[in-house]
This record gives C-alpha cells, sequence and structure tokens, in this order.
C-alpha cells in the first residue's frame, strides 16, 4: 500500500483524530494526577514547618532568646535526617544560629511563605520553602524544609506521566494504522475486484473473511449482486449466441433459395415456389422473433401493471376448448380437472401462452393414443399442473430445458423453437409462480404453483 | 389491373382477393392512405397495396398525412403509430374530432398489451405489431374497409344456399340445419360478415376467440376444418377455401 494512500485514507484520518482527542485526555488527566500530588506533598511540607513553628514558638515562650536559639541549635544538628532549615538573625540580618549561612533575599507572601535557593553547607543549591518571622526584640527567625526531593518525586511523576502520554500517543498512532491498514485491506480488495470486474472478468468475487462484520456483510452483497449479475449476462449472451445460432440456420437456407431461384431463367411455377417456401422460412422467424419479444415483456415485469383477476379453472377449460379439437385429432386426449378454480392476478394473454405452450409440448413429446391432463387445485396456493405421458425429461437435464432455445438433443428433430418453456419460465416468475418439472411415472408433469 | 407475368406474380391471398370480391363490381376503386416514415416499408406497403387493385397515397410524415386524411375520404388508413410530426395517437385523436371516421389500422413496433390498448381507445380501429406478414396488413385493411358497407342490423347473413340467422341462431345450407357448435357458430359469423374475404388465423384467434397468444400449432385450422366438414361435407360448391400463406376465405366457389 503507497504511504500517500495510507495518509489520505479515511480510516487514519479517523485514526489521527481519535488519537488526539485520546492525547489531550490524557494530558488533562496527568496534569490533575501531578497537580493532586505535589499539592498533596507541598500541605504535608507546610504542615510540618507549621508543627515546627509552634514547638519553637512555645520553646521561646517558656526560655526566651536563650530557649529559642538552643532549640534551633538542637534542630539544625538533625536536619541531615529532618531535611529542615533554620535560621535566627539579628535585626541586620546577622547570622545567630541556624544551618543557613544567610538570611535569604526573597521576598515572602502574604503568610510569610518564601521559597528560595538554599545556601549552606551540603545543601547548596537546592531548593528551599520556608517561614520567616519577625520575634520581640527585633530578631526574625526563618523556619523551613529543604524541598528538592518533594521537587525530585514531582518531576519523577512529570517524567513518568511524560512517559505516559509519549506512550499512549506510540501506541494509539500504531494501533489507528494496523486498523486503518486492515480496513483499507478489506476496501483496497473490494476495488481490486471491481477493476477486474471492469475489465470484464466477471467471474471475480470479493473474498469474504467469514467474521459477519460489516465489511464481511458487504462483501456477501457484492457478490450476491455480482452471481446476479453473472447470470443475467450470462443469459443474455446465451440467447444472442442462440440467436446467433437458432437464426443462422433459417437466415441461411432463406438466403440460398432465392439465390438458387435467381441463378438461371425459370418457370413462373418455379419461383413461385421458392417465394412460397421463403414466406414460410420467413414467417417461422418471425414467430421466433416474437416468441423472443414475449420472453422479453414477460421477463421486464412491465404487464405487471395490467395485472386482473384470471380464473385459472375458466382458462384452462378455455384452452381445452382452443386445442382439444386438435389434440384429438393427434390421437390423445385432454382431460380437465378443475372445479370452481382460485383466481389470480395476472396477465391472462400471457397466462394462456403459457399454458398453450405446455399443452403444446406435451402434445409433441407425449406418445399418440395418451392423454394430456390438466388440472388446477387450490392446495394451499393456486396450482396449475399439465401432466402428460410422453418420455418426461430426465432429472440432469430439468434445469436445461427451462433455457432458451434449450432442446433436448432427442427431439431436435421436431418441429419448433425451443422457446416454449423459456417462456413458461418467463411467464411464471412474473406472476411469482414456481415452476416446477417433475415424473409423471411415465411422462413429464409440469407445475405452476403460484 | 395490370396483367400478371413473371415475377410480378401476385400470392394467392391476392388473387383470392381479387376474384372473389364481387361487391367491387359496383365498389370504385378502394383508396387507402398509408402514413409511415419509413420510406421502404411505406414502398412494400403501396406495392401490395396497389398490386391488389387499391388506390394507395402515401405521406411520410405526421402532419402531411393528418392533413391528407382531413382532406380525403379514404377507405382506410394505415399510420404508423410513430412518427415525426404529430404521432399516430394524435392523429386519430385529431381525426375523429373534426369526424372523420376513417377507419384506422394502426401500425406499430409497440406490441405491448397496453399498447394495443391505448392505440384502440385513441379510436384506431385495429392494431398490428412489427413485424407483421403483408398478407396479414392486407386482410386486415380490407375487412376495415368492408366493415364500412356490412349492414349491422342484419338478422339474416346469406352466402349462396348458406344461410345463418343470428337471432334464431340457427345455420342452414340448402335449407338443411347445421348444428354447430357455439363457437363455431362464431366463427361461421365472421366468416360470414367478412364473405369475400380472407381472413388470417391471427384475425380469427382475435376476433372470435378474442385472444392475443401465439398458438405456435395450427389449433385454428382444427376448428375451421371441423366447421368446414359441417358446411361443405358432400356439397358440390364448397364454400370454405383455405387461401395459402395467408389464411381462409369464405366466398362462392370459383
Amino acid at each position: 500500500m503507497h504511504p500517500t494512500r495510507l495518509l489520505r485514507s479515511t480510516t487514519f484520518r479517523l485514526a489521527l483524530i481519535y488519537l488526539g482527542i485520546f492525547g489531550v485526555s490524557v494530558l488533562v488527566l496527568l496534569a490533575f494526577i501531578d497537580w493532586s500530588t505535589s499539592g498533596f506533598m507541598r500541605r504535608q511540607t507546610d504542615a510540618v514547618i507549621e508543627a515546627e513553628i509552634r514547638g519553637l514558638a512555645e520553646q521561646f515562650n517558656q526560655s526566651g532568646t536563650r530557649g529559642l536559639i538552643a532549640a534551633v541549635d538542637r534542630r539544625s544538628a538533625e536536619s541531615r535526617t529532618t531535611r529542615g532549615l533554620y535560621l535566627l538573625v539579628r535585626p541586620d540580618l546577622t547570622r545567630i544560629t541556624g544551618n543557613l549561612s544567610r538570611w535569604p533575599d526573597a521576598l515572602p507572601d502574604a503568610d510569610g511563605w518564601i521559597t528560595f535557593a538554599v545556601e549552606f553547607g551540603e545543601g547548596e543549591g537546592d531548593l528551599g520553602r520556608a517561614r520567616i518571622f519577625r520575634l520581640t526584640g527585633g530578631l526574625r527567625l526563618l523556619v523551613g524544609r529543604d524541598i528538592r526531593e518533594r521537587q525530585e518525586i514531582g518531576a519523577l511523576i512529570r517524567r513518568s506521566l511524560g512517559w505516559g502520554v509519549g506512550l499512549a500517543v506510540l501506541l494509539s498512532l500504531g494501533g489507528g494504522l494496523l486498523l486503518s491498514r486492515s480496513v483499507l485491506g478489506q476496501i483496497e480488495s473490494i476495488n481490486e475486484t471491481s477493476q477486474r470486474i471492469v475489465s470484464g472478468d466477471l467471474s471475480r468475487r470479493v473474498p469474504e473473511s467469514g467474521t459477519g462484520d460489516e465489511f464481511d456483510q458487504l462483501a456477501r452483497n457484492l457478490n450476491h449482486m455480482l452471481a446476479q449479475i453473472e447470470d443475467l449476462v450470462a443469459g443474455m449472451k446465451q440467447v444472442t449466441d442462440n440467436v446467433a445460432h437458432d437464426l443462422r440456420s433459417p437466415l441461411t437456407r432463406l438466403r440460398s433459395r432465392l439465390e438458387v431461384a435467381l441463378m438461371q431463367p425459370r418457370d413462373t411455377q418455379a419461383y413461385r415456389e421458392a417465394l412460397e417456401a421463403s414466406i414460410a422460412e420467413t414467417d417461422q422467424l418471425l414467430r421466433t422473433f416474437n416468441a423472443l419479444l414475449r420472453i422479453g415483456y414477460a421477463e421486464s415485469g412491465a404487464p405487471r401493471e395490467g395485472f386482473a383477476m384470471v380464473d385459472l379453472a375458466d382458462l384452462t377449460r378455455d384452452v381445452e376448448e382452443l386445442y382439444g379439437p386438435l389434440v384429438e385429432d393427434q390421437n390423445m386426449s385432454l382431460q380437465i380437472e378443475a372445479g370452481e378454480g382460485p383466481t389470480i392476478q395476472g396477465d391472462r394473454d400471457l397466462l394462456l401462452q403459457a399454458v398453450a405452450n405446455l399443452v403444446d409440448n406435451a402434445m409433441k413429446y407425449a406418445a399418440a393414443g395418451k392423454e394430456i391432463r390438466l388440472t388446477v387445485a387450490d392446495d394451499p396456493t393456486p396450482v396449475l399442473t399439465v401432466a402428460d405421458r410422453g418420455p418426461g425429461i430426465p432429472v440432469p437435464d430439468r434445469n436445461g430445458v427451462l433455457q432458451r432455445f434449450h432442446r433436448l438433443d432427442a427431439s431436435r428433430a421436431l418441429p419448433g423453437n425451443g422457446l416454449g418453456l423459456s417462456l413458461v419460465a418467463a411467464v411464471a416468475k412474473l406472476h411469482g409462480a414456481e415452476l416446477l418439472l417433475g415424473d409423471n411415472k411415465p411422462g413429464l408433469v409440469v407445475e405452476l404453483r403460484f | 389491373m395490370t396483367p400478371i407475368t413473371g415475377l410480378t406474380s401476385v400470392p394467392d391471398f391476392l388473387k383470392a382477393w381479387r376474384h372473389t370480391n364481387g361487391w367491387s363490381a359496383n365498389q370504385t376503386t378502394m383508396r387507402i392512405l398509408v402514413i409511415e416514415d419509413d420510406a421502404e416499408t411505406a414502398e412494400y406497403i403501396r406495392r401490395g397495396l396497389t398490386e391488389s387493385g387499391c388506390g394507395v397515397d402515401v405521406a411520410n410524415d405526421g402532419k402531411s398525412g393528418l392533413l391528407m386524411a382531413a382532406a380525403e375520404n379514404y377507405d382506410v388508413a394505415v399510420i404508423d403509430r410513430m412518427l415525426p410530426g404529430p404521432d399516430g395517437v394524435a392523429i386519430v385523436e385529431s381525426l375523429r374530432k373534426i369526424g372523420k371516421e376513417t377507419p384506422i389500422l394502426f401500425l406499430s413496433a409497440m406490441g405491448r398489451v397496453e399498447d394495443r390498448v391505448s392505440g384502440l381507445r385513441a379510436g384506431a380501429d385495429d392494431y398490428l405489431t412489427k413485424p407483421f406478414a403483408f398478407s396479414e396488413l392486407h386482410a386486415r385493411v380490407e375487412a376495415l374497409a368492408r366493415r364500412r358497407i356490412a349492414s349491422p342490423a342484419e338478422t339474416v347473413l346469406r352466402l349462396e344456399d348458406l344461410e345463418m340467422d343470428l337471432i334464431a341462431r340457427a345455420v342452414r345450407r340448402g335449407g338443411e340445419r347445421i348444428n354447430l357448435q357455439p363457437r363455431e357458430f362464431a366463427l361461421l359469423e365472421y366468416l360470414l360478415r367478412h364473405a369475400g374475404q380472407v381472413v388470417t388465423r391471427t384475425m380469427l384467434l382475435e376476433q372470435v376467440w378474442g385472444y392475443h397468444f401465439d398458438p405456435h400449432t395450427n389449433v385454428i385450422d382444427v376448428h375451421v376444418s371441423r366447421l368446414r366438414r359441417k358446411i361443405d361435407h358432400g356439397q358440390n360448391r364448397p364454400l370454405l377455401h383455405t387461401v395459402r400463406g395467408a389464411g381462409y376465405s369464405l366466398r362462392a366457389p370459383d
């Protein structure tokens, strides 16, 4: 994946925004932690200093300046462990006792607190925090604590917090990249598939992860759509191929017949015969052509707008009335089983055409002397059945016969354009009916389940 | 009529038509207007109709077609539904509005049921979908032209010694009663009303059965031959004739 593409990707931008919000939140949180911990430490230091001041004030009250000096001396001696800072000076700021070398220059705040650089022995350079007082007699007292350790702890905390923030930023950046990469990868594969398809390879499919997530669902829906499109395209290609194949022979016959007729002078009768044969051929072509148009019309779904109530029992009786004489002439019989017929919403002419095609097929393939049975029932939805006693259709061929122009090899010699059953299939689909081919033992039974 | 020689030989159905249109003797030539923008189609229709004895005028667009149809009294107008200028539907509506009752046959590349219904509703009398056979067009033009002459008030239809009483619903040939099934009766009635003309199988399916579909096999033939057995069997002068390449004609024998 190209890096600039990654930077431009939506997911990556989202990851960055997320990172920003996350970073700011972490910073605010850490600032609060820092503020509360160092605040706590300062309050603690201040409390210790206050307590010491109270102790020293007691000494001063009980034993006067001498006692105070002794107490300061004592405490200064322990300062190595207590980190205490003490200084008692005369009014002219000269040192009396304490562990600081000189009175700090820093100015006290309203409560008498000062923060200053420590100037004494080994603690030099450290920070001190202290409170200063003016005693009766002009003496000044400083009591405080070396806060270097506290500062160090604070710095340590801040440093750890800084590392934490850095780590969080790095982690979320990395996570964003990984997430972005995986999402992009899936989109990329969809893109790649689309490009392959655009360039003509319709068999391509988007890989499905099987996780059931949104991307997987998208992939599955796309694949479903692609499968349907592929079917349609294949169907169209099949039709074109079949039209080319099935119309080519009659067109060739037609052309050569006309050509041959013109090759040398003939008598009127010969010309007439050639022309008549040509007309018959053309009629067959027109008929095939019209059947294709009708299938296309049914498949377009347009007839649905004109749907009206159609009584299926009436319909079969009409078919019987129209086809009965022909069926009888061919030594078969047409038997109707339809009582009070169920009615459906449909296109009467197309339904008639479909049933007529089925009867036509039955007549074509069924053996003479056998019956063709037309049944209408309501179990529980309307069902129209056409059953014959012909050879039937072997199970593996049943799907194929619904395709346009499909003719079982065994029936190639019989007249017909191979469009009969595909028209039935188109009409069934138009009416939301299921078209089932079954075994009549022997024979074929075609069921239209509405 | 021009003599028929060599390649200009006309198909049987044209001959049959010419041969038998006894009514045309006391009629002037049938005049037909063809409004069709495809010049070649228009020319084929013109030639075909001319050769079968009609006077044909052709208009190649809706405007001139409408003007001609409004100005003259044609027996039939054959109008393509899709035309430059006012289309077929607009022409029919205009004609009907000014009181012109010229029978109109629509030609259309739109063969859907709604298209046919809307065309007929607009005022056309018949509808033919492209591609069509010329014999089909010719038979329909003839039926439309003839319809103006037939009196709808007739209660008895006759051809030679064949007689149909529409009220008693009885058919006799040479005074002898013939029993017909209801559909056979309707079939014969239609043929009698169009006696002397060629009627196609599609016309019979549409007019007698009221269906608009392609029955593939020769179902109509079987019905016609059953009817023929009933009315012509044992008769010297057969009346119901098959016209090759077109359909049937009920007429006096040659």
